[in-house]
């Protein structure tokens, strides 16, 4: 069983509005040292495979199918072997 | 002649467009239930993707009915000239399927923006757009909190050069300004079409400009348009 953490996160570029207004609000808290905010999402998967690059590939392909738009998002990934 | 509408789970403008199409136009026309996997929409001349919020809006807006069973016939059907029409959260579904360029995005102003608007025609060589003339000021609903179009400069020269832009949010006299913008589409982006213009996808509802009693009519000529192309 390998567990796998999928970060996906907008684009450098692209407007995030919500990272924008929290941004503000955290300044509005006094947090004066807060440069910037972008939220994305974590997205974590246990699935079952032979390898760690057979899974890889697996976590690609659903990445770029589905997981992420890759017109407005990035993604990376930790892949971590774990005991059935 | 026939339309069909496709129905998704979490769809909930599809009797809108059910209705504006038999009701008001008397055009013939089905809905179409996302599951028909077998289907292949012979028979169908202009397939309908209504607005709602398809599959909840998880993961992404329009991400999980991209991949509806019934997405596969959509997308053969309009990649041989079908005429596909995606309204709001159609149009988010249409751009996830890559049949359109670029992405719909979260409001600028992160609010849900539900109000008449008003939007100017672009371009009116398209099935789509023929009846209305150049730029002509059109009011018609828009209901999205996701509706803030993003592609990266490069397409959206593309889209320009190639007359794609059909509708630009402007102010009521035509003009397209900063403040006209709702929601922060990148050049007041409110609809576009395919290089071939036989998919297109807005963000406003023509379908809810359709009679008197809904306070504007302009949206009929967009479904005219169709009609007339077809007929």
């Amino acid at each position: 069983m390998w567990l796998v953490k999928i970060k996906v996160r907008l684009k450098k570029g692209v407007l995030d509005a919500q990272g924008k207004t929290t941004q503000q609000a955290l300044l509005a808290l006094g947090f004066h040292q807060v440069k910037e905010v972008r939220i994305g999402k974590l997205i974590e998967l246990k699935l079952d495979g032979e390898s760690r690059e057979e899974v890889e590939k697996e976590v690609r392909d659903m990445s770029q199918k589905l997981l992420a738009n890759p017109v407005i998002e990035d993604f990376d990934y930790e892949i971590e072997a774990r005991e059935e | 002649m026939k339309f069909g509408v496709v129905q998704f789970p979490g769809s909930n403008c599809d009797y809108d467009c059910y209705y504006a199409l038999k009701n008001i136009l008397k055009a013939p026309v089905e809905m179409i239930w996302h599951k028909e996997k077998e289907h292949n929409l012979k028979g169908y001349d202009c397939i309908v993707l209504p607005g709602g919020f398809s599959y909840g809006d998880y993961l992404r807006v329009g991400a999980i009915a991209r991949y509806s069973p019934i997405m596969t016939a959509v997308i053969d059907f309009a990649l041989k000239g079908g005429l596909v029409l995606g309204i709001c959260n159609g149009f988010q579904v249409l751009t996830e399927a890559k049949l359109l360029p670029g992405a719909l995005i979260r409001n600028e102003c992160l609010h849900f923006i539900c109000r008449q608007q008003t939007i100017r025609v672009e371009n009116i060589d398209t099935p789509f757009t023929k009846l209305y003339h150049k730029e002509q000021v059109l009011k018609i609903p828009i209901a999205h909190g996701e509706g803030c179009y993003y592609a990266d400069e490069e397409t959206i020269s593309e889209l320009e050069n190639h007359h794609q832009v059909l509708f630009r949010y402007c102010d009521a006299r035509g003009e397209i300004t900063r403040e006209a913008n709702p929601n922060g589409s990148l050049s007041n982006i409110a609809g576009i079409c395919n290089r071939e213009r036989n998919i297109v996808g807005l963000m406003p509802h023509p379908e809810r400009a359709m009679e008197e009693c809904l306070a504007s009519l302009d949206g009929r000529l967009l479904f005219e348009s169709i009609v007339i192309q077809l007929k």
